[in-house]
């Protein structure tokens, strides 16, 4: 069980959370959504202390951590029980796919090289991309990127993967092969929190989608509820937006 | 004017032999030179207190003075103020001297091209938990590098040129042969110009070795 705890955080004078709380059972797939600018992406990076919050208190893995004033071993500590994959895939632009991967394993899991590369592959083949071993980043399509980025933080066997808006960059063509490493994800029942505007993904495979405006969560439940009987009008309006054909 | 092209045939392999003095005093020193230029770099772009500060009086230093005064400042001046330097040898004082002068300026070089590496590959590697300085030495320095690197080598080439410095010091170098050389023989033409011949050689090699450097360390790069 993660149990996160009033976390705020503040650029300046500008609040983008305002006391988040949020518990995430083992196994379960959240996903959350929201207006532009809502603080989507600052959650996500707060739970890996991507941005330093102002306040929060997290429990992961056996883990408890004042998430303001850790140390740098905690901050270690958290980072190594959780994997971001980036809107924009932020791969190593100066490794090629199977070192993106290998490289948590050798650096910071201290495994032995042989063993690194070997467990690189199976993900790299769990991700369609055995043939691409050797590839730079450069010489791959944003779908094979984003694909590798999702093996990158794969290979952290991490209590939590965070993903934010993992198909918002990617050509239409290839949002559906990144989708699919996700829903294997998922169906493997991966612990996920992800931020989405694909609201297929949202339907089919969350066991609760998170709205998120202003800093706070507003609603949440599962997408069979949330989708269709939203209580909230700020729900409503933001789903007719993104859900143009639906009757909410 | 008359070449005494038969004396430059056979002086040209005597200073050949003092190359390999002059390649080790400038590879040395230009290794070292990397080493504490990166770290020079680092605390740069860190802005670690204390260490800042005194970086930039380092840098600024170095960069302010001219080489020569620097080389004579080691070799002949800190020994009269430092006990333990008495025994210090022409080559050492040489490549003391370089290795400071040049990290000064591959410092402001190396860190620009730090800078440069974009946010997000340093979001990614602290991700992953890597420590501030396994994500330094494993994602931000080998991208800087490749950005930094075609100046880099033009100060090698520099640090190379730099070295003839040494004969100054009573270091016979390359250049301190010419020196004898061309005393004994009064061919003074002939001897420097068989001397420049061979630098520009040497030169001409490395950009040569520089341009595929560049493609080599270019290919994660390329489709
Ligand atoms: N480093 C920063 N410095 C200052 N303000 C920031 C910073 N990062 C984010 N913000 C502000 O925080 C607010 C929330 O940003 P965030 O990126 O979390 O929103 P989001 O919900 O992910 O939006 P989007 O859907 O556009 O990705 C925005 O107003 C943004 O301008
Ligand atoms: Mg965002």
């Amino acid at each position: 069980m993660i149990e996160l705890r009033g976390l705020t955080k503040r650029f300046g004078a500008n609040t983008v959370l305002d006391g988040i709380d949020l518990d995430i059972a083992e196994g379960e797939i959240v996903v959350v959504i929201g207006p532009s600018g809502t603080g989507k992406s600052t959650l996500l990076r707060c739970f890996n202390l991507l941005e330093r919050p102002d306040a929060g208190r997290l429990t992961i893995d056996g883990l408890t951590l004042d998430l303001a004033h850790c140390d740098r071993r905690q901050a270690l500590a958290l980072r190594r029980r959780t994997a971001f994959v980036f809107q924009n895939y932020a791969l190593f632009a100066n490794k090629n796919a199977l070192d993106n991967i290998a490289e948590r394993l050798i650096i910071v899991d201290r495994l032995p090289k042989r063993e690194a590369h070997a467990r690189a592959r199976e993900i790299l083949a769990r991700v369609g991309l055995a043939n691409r071993e050797t590839s730079y980043p450069s010489a791959l399509s944003g779908g094979q990127q984003q694909r590798i980025g999702i093996g990158r933080a794969m290979a952290a066997n991490a209590a939590l993967m965070l993903f934010d808006e993992p198909t918002s960059a990617l050509d239409p063509e290839w949002v559906d092969e990144v989708l699919a490493v996700m829903k294997d994800l998922a169906l493997a029942r991966q612990t996920m929190l992800v931020v989405t505007h694909e609201m297929r993904f949202a339907r089919d495979l969350a066991d609760r989608v998170i709205f998120m405006e202003g800093g706070r969560i507003v609603e949440q439940g599962p997408p069979s509820e949330l989708f269709t009987r939203p209580a909230d009008p700020r729900t409503r309006a933001f789903l007719r937006k993104v859900l143009p054909d639906a009757e909410v | 004017m008359s070449l005494d092209f038969d004396y430059m045939l056979v002086l040209a392999p005597i200073l050949l032999g003092y190359l390999p003095l002059t390649l080790q005093m400038a590879t040395i020193a230009m290794a070292l030179a990397l080493v504490l230029a990166s770290l020079l770099a680092i605390v740069r772009v860190l802005r670690t207190p204390v260490l800042y500060q005194a970086t930039g009086l380092f840098i600024s230093f170095f960069r302010g003075t001219p080489l020569l005064v620097q080389l004579f400042l080691f070799y002949y001046g800190l020994p009269q103020v430092l006990s333990f330097m008495t025994r210090i040898d022409g080559v050492t004082a040489a490549v003391m001297g370089l290795t400071l002068h040049f990290s000064a300026y591959m410092a402001e070089s190396i860190r620009a091209a730090i800078v440069g590496v974009d946010r997000s590959q340093t979001d990614a590697a602290l991700s992953i938990g890597m420590t501030q300085a396994q994500m330094m030495r494993r994602i931000v320095l080998p991208q800087a590098v490749r950005v930094a690197l075609p100046t880099l080598v033009n100060y090698f080439i520099d640090m190379i040129k730099s070295t003839s410095l040494a004969f100054t010091l009573g270091v016979t170098e390359m250049m301190g042969a010419t020196q004898k050389e061309a005393a004994s023989s009064f061919l003074y033409f002939e001897a420097f110009l068989t001397v420049a011949v061979i630098y520009w050689v040497v030169v001409e090699t490395l950009s040569f070795v520089q341009r595929r450097l560049e493609r080599w360390l270019g290919r994660a790069y390329r489709r």
